[in-house]
């Protein structure tokens, strides 16, 4: 598209309180000293950024905001440059609202169930095994880019039921749209078109040739009124699910491995009791949340004592939530056997993440399996860390070294 | 003597998190969609409380109650 607007250079951020930036290179790096500066100057904070945003900056702020579908609007839900128009069937149901809403949520849910998930383990297992096979005789490893990435994303595609080799292929398409996307509208358009594209080819085929996976379930799936789907619909919900299966999982495999390589005491509990690791993995969910929504608000009203106005978007930052101390007896520590943990890491409220019993599965699976081949790992020092910018926060290079420190 | 615990899921606040089923499996039950009820009458059997206490700590709707009989 030719009239897309170019990537802007955003100005370095000076005052974080009232003119804040989520893609700021500072919040990329380490986001939780500036949430605690925001949350300590007021419940709602306002940038001129990106349009005009708002952000909520404790868990009760972001839990009346998630729980008001009347003035915030899902419509849009990622804090852009740009206001790009709204399509319809963009992605439901994350970019539904009520009505419309709950029919197209119900439909994603049956397949995502607890017991759904329990049957996918067998395969979640064995290719995590077989990707630590790829390098564990090397010593070393970049553990996000060779671990934490290919499990989400074969994970998907074997639930969708595309082959699991074209996994760069997607990984690419979530970077231009999550990343690259925030600043340059043409990439987020050039992925949304490849991707569906893509997903028509594999919904023709199965027109003649219907399949057991989640795209011919959702070929074959009735609206209220008994009839199938419009294809724009099945098409918005593939490009969901591809997306939002990704990078939210990597990114909180990811996280987790950075905390154990650094925290070798927490290493050793969870190795000594691997019965509580699916403790450990809500109290990683809630340090490290990868994934910040979005709201548009619609209408004018008052959040936390704070007045908001119509036309702004909302920073729904789910991570800074779980970062708030008056919810979370010490909020900045990583307490892996935390008992109480309302943590709000997959959303509240009617848009909770469709994916989250997947999301849990696949993180135990991803560290029993590590933990039970690679005991001793550390971080290299030769190499460095990087985090993604923007909606989705996880490590996208995390180079370890593996064994026993010499 | 102990108190009797019966637990229960306020289906309009349940958004279907699941961490009341993988905390106190006995007590809860999912429906297709993978929304949360209490299984049977709610009543809490004698050895279970915390773990009727543990999962209504955990929701993040705040949708369980245990009531105290």
């Amino acid at each position: 598209m030719s009239d897309a607007s170019p990537p802007a250079a955003h100005p370095p951020v000076t005052d974080w309180v009232h003119d804040f930036d989520h893609t700021d290179p500072q919040w990329t790096e380490d986001p939780f000293p500036i949430w605690d500066e925001l949350r300590a100057a007021s419940p709602v904070v306002h940038t001129e950024r990106f349009l005009g945003c708002y952000m909520p900056t404790t868990y009760e702020a972001v839990r009346e905001i998630a729980n008001d579908t009347e003035h915030f609007s899902s419509r849009r839900i990622i804090v852009r440059d740009v206001r790009p128009e709204v399509a319809r069937n963009a992605a439901p149901p994350i970019t539904s609202d009520p009505p419309v809403h709950k029919p197209a949520k119900q439909l994603l849910l049956p397949p995502f169930t607890p017991d759904a998930m329990k049957k996918l383990e067998p395969r979640m297992r064995a290719i995590c095994n077989e990707l630590i096979d790829g390098f564990i005789a090397d010593g070393k490893v970049d553990a996000a880019a060779r671990y934490a990435k290919y499990i989400p994303v074969r994970a998907i595609a074997h639930m969708l039921g595309i082959p699991e080799s074209d996994s760069d292929l997607f990984i690419n398409w979530i970077h231009m749209i999550l990343e690259l996307g925030i600043k340059d509208e043409s990439k987020l358009l050039q992925a949304v078109q490849e991707m569906s594209a893509y997903f028509s080819a594999h919904i023709e085929a199965r027109k003649d040739k219907p399949t057991d996976d989640l795209i011919s379930y959702l070929m074959n799936a009735k609206d209220k009124e008994g009839n199938p789907l419009e294809d724009s619909h099945v098409l918005g919900s593939l490009r969901l699910l591809l997306i939002a299966g990704i990078d939210t999982t990597w990114s909180a495999i990811g996280s987790s491995l950075w905390h154990l390589a650094k925290t070798p005491g927490d290493r050793e509990r969870l190795i000594a009791e691997p019965g509580l690791i699916p403790t450990a993995v809500e109290e990683l969910l809630r340090a490290y949340s990868p994934v910040t929504m979005a709201r548009e608000v619609v209408k004018e009203t008052t959040i936390s004592g704070c007045p908001v106005k119509a036309g702004n978007m909302v920073l729904l930052s789910f991570p800074a939530a779980n970062r708030d101390p008056k919810m979370f007896p010490d909020a900045d520590k990583v307490v892996i056997d935390r008992r109480e943990n309302r943590h709000a890491a997959f959303g509240l409220g009617i848009h909770r993440c469709v994916g989250s019993n997947l999301a849990r599965m696949e993180m135990q699976v991803a560290l029993e399996e590590w933990l039970k081949r690679i005991p001793d790992f550390q971080l290299d020092p030769a190499g460095a860390v990087t985090w993604s910018q923007g909606t989705v926060r996880g490590p996208r290079q995390l180079p370890f070294l593996l064994g026993k420190a010499m | 003597m102990t108190e009797r615990l019966r637990v229960h899921v306020d289906p309009d606040k349940c958004q279907g998190h699941a961490r009341c089923k993988a905390l106190a499996p006995e007590l809860f039950e999912l429906d297709e969609y993978g929304n949360a009820h209490e299984a049977g009458d709610g009543t809490v059997p004698p050895g279970l409380e915390d773990k009727a206490w543990l999962a209504k700590s955990n929701c993040p709707e705040i949708a369980i109650d245990v009531i105290e009989e």
